[in-house]
């Protein structure tokens, strides 16, 4: 992987695809400084619908993160061979991509300028507030991970380092859900569950992220994965994808259970318009059914497509999922007055709408395009390809060992 | 009661009276201050001065009899707007401050209607001072909730929390504010209890608006106050009493 060992041409596209995430990331920092200097009106996001399109970004981004070091932990923390080779990878997808959602998420505040207050005001009580002291930290603890996996003088030290790394993720991710978790106010949160879900969440979506990239650059170096490999790989992800349908069902059935909830439930699962079609089309179906067909099918799965497309599909859900849970549970009115018919001057008692202004999805797509940047600079420079030994990996019979 | 005057709660009267005759007392002290105005200090009453901490022995409240508030009145609404300089033209109504608001009500079982002003309940519990993670929101000593413009980064947790959508997020830049009523673009605001007029001794501007006299201001602390009075004796209700918030503001009628 050293610079020198690149051909005229392979350099050409890895300079045009860096340019081209560079482009984007640049144009969704422009977004953020037009949101900035317009203020919020230039969105779609209002006092009903606080949260927008930026947030469904940032979220996925932050939760996705904290997933991807997954592979890594099931490496360093449970022992598994196969997972080694891949964890410094792990590592520096969690960090790019954490990255990229708190740019998002910060650039969305409405005095983004206040960074510094953010950091030396602290308030205990504010789940907020926990996650400024825990997403430095997870840079710390990951980075520190990294070093020890990839410097041969650190080494002896990864495997605690891997362990305090998990635990740290498992906290974050915690944390994130629970920024929903512990709101009072709104039908749509208020739930216990919702901080185990997002670790699930975490899962599935990192590791649908982790495999996207893992096929891209092993397709960018002419290298085809283990069949093996990619078979316990894709087996893993079909068991998160089915782990958190399992939690989304479990949300919804409690709150169709609860008679107070059934209205919420109707609207989202029904009588939504968007929001319906994305939870039964995105979500259900494009990011839950239609991976699941495609990575256990047993004529499909082996297709050389067919894990990309589930991870793909996993995404694209993971999107939908976070649309109809932030914009959806913003778009139900609160309940301020129960059991009474209620109109206002500001939508009270009735469903908001929101339509995500071009700023906004732009502010997004630079979180994304950071992201994708940062990985293919640091991939080129670093030793991230996960190589595999086979020959340690496999029993005489061709079976992987652990 | 409709004479707005009369709302004024009896332990104003009293520390009214009680500053009047010292200050009765203490005029030739007054002629001998250089830049010492009467009028400023007849309006004391119970104003704190400027570097006096508010008092947690007082809770300051507001009760609103919805039977006296008329569906279609917006009296309270545009004292508030002209108090707190909230005179921005925003294209999309839902992106505009509102720091009081009316609600229309409808049981649908009998038909019953209710007509209410709706603004921050000044909880006792605030979900919007738990969850921010600067401090920016948080209850004065008096229980009055307030956002502190200066340490509010603009994340609108605080919106997400609060259970009576008492909360704006100021969208556009402003221009003719108010001096005593700071705004700013990208943080967020709420009815502050007219807390300017409050520390100077005065009613809240909705409250002096008011033309049925439907709003009471006043100390809930004070067993002697118009407002503990009238809680004490007539039945009222906390607005999503299942929160358990303990709030400053209640209604009666509803």
């Amino acid at each position: 992987m050293h610079l020198e060992q690149h051909s005229r041409l392979e350099s050409g596209l890895f300079y045009a695809l860096v340019a081209a995430g560079g482009l984007v990331t640049a144009i969704g920092l422009g977004a953020a400084l037009f949101m900035e200097h317009s203020g919020h009106v230039v969105t779609g996001m209002n006092n009903q619908i606080v949260w927008g399109l930026p947030h469904v970004f940032a979220i996925f981004l932050i939760v996705a993160a904290s997933g991807v070091l997954n592979v890594a932990s099931i490496g360093s923390v449970f022992g598994k061979a196969m997972y080694k080779p891949r964890a410094p990878l792990s590592g520096l997808l969690a960090l790019v991509m954490l990255a990229a959602g708190l740019m998002v998420i910060m650039l969305d505040l409405g005095r983004a300028d206040r960074l510094v207050v953010a950091m030396t005001h602290f308030n205990p009580s504010s789940v907020f507030g926990w996650n400024v002291i825990l997403y430095p930290g997870f840079f710390a603890i990951v980075g520190l991970y990294l070093w020890m996996l990839m410097d041969r003088k650190m080494n002896p030290y990864y495997k605690p380092a891997g362990l305090a790394a998990f635990i740290w993720r498992l906290i974050l991710t915690t944390g994130t859900g629970s920024i929903f978790g512990f709101l009072v106010a709104r039908q749509a949160y208020q739930s216990a569950i919702i901080a185990p879900m997002f670790i699930i969440m975490s899962f599935a979506w990192g590791l649908a992220v982790f495999m996207l990239v893992q096929r891209a650059m092993y397709g960018w170096n002419d290298l085809t994965l283990d069949p093996a490999i990619r078979q316990r790989l894709k087996n893993l992800l079909g068991t998160f994808v089915a782990a958190v349908f399992y939690f989304v069902m479990i949300y919804h059935l409690t709150n169709i259970y609860f008679a107070k909830q059934t209205a919420f439930e109707a609207f989202i699962l029904l009588e939504g318009g968007i929001i319906t079609w994305m939870f039964w089309g995105g979500y259900v179906l494009i990011g839950t059914l239609l991976p699941l067909f495609l990575l256990y099918h047993p004529d499909i799965w082996p297709r050389p497509l067919a894990v990309c497309a589930a991870s793909i599909g996993v995404i694209v859900g993971a999107f939908c999922q976070l649309y109809v849970f932030i914009i959806g549970g913003q778009m139900f009115p609160l309940e301020i007055f129960p059991d009474m018919l209620v109109s206002s001057s500001f939508m009270d008692g009735q469903i908001d709408h929101y339509s995500p202004s071009m700023p906004e999805f732009l502010l997004g797509m630079g979180g994304i395009g950071l992201a994708f940047t940062a990985t293919a600079i640091g991939v080129r420079v670093l030793k991230f390809l996960p190589q595999d030994d086979i020959s340690k990996l496999k029993s005489a019979d061709g079976h992987l060992l652990d | 009661m409709n004479d707005p005057q009369d709302r004024i709660d009896n332990q104003s009267r009293r520390s009214f009276v009680g500053t009047a005759a010292a200050v009765g007392a203490g005029l030739g002290v007054a002629a001998l201050a250089p830049g010492l105005h009467l009028i400023e200090v007849s309006q004391a009453g119970t104003a704190r001065s400027p570097g006096e901490a508010a008092s947690n022995t007082v809770r300051w409240g507001m009760l609103i009899d919805t039977t006296k508030c008329a569906s279609g009145c917006d009296a309270c609404v545009k004292a508030c707007n002209t108090e707190n300089g909230i005179n921005e033209t925003i294209k999309d109504a839902r992106q505009g401050s509102q720091w009081i608001r009316k609600i229309e009500l409808k049981d649908p079982k009998n038909g019953r209607e209710h007509s209410l002003p709706m603004m921050c309940q000044h909880c006792a519990n605030p979900p919007c001072v738990d969850v921010c993670p600067t401090g920016a929101s948080m209850k004065r000593a008096d229980g009055i909730v307030l956002v502190d413009r200066h340490i509010c980064i603009g994340c609108r947790y605080c919106m997400m929390a609060c259970p009576y959508k008492a909360r704006s997020f100021v969208h556009q830049p402003l221009t003719e504010q108010n001096p005593e009523v700071p705004r700013g673009i990208g943080c967020v605001e709420s009815c502050t209890f007219c807390v300017h007029r409050v520390d100077k001794g005065q009613m809240p501007a909705c409250v002096e608006a008011c033309p049925e006299g439907a709003m009471t201001f006043g100390d809930l602390n004070d067993p002697a106050s118009a407002i503990a009075q009238r809680l004490a004796r007539e039945p009222s209700t906390q607005v999503r009493a299942d929160l358990k918030l303990n709030l400053g503001v209640r209604y009666q009628g509803i």
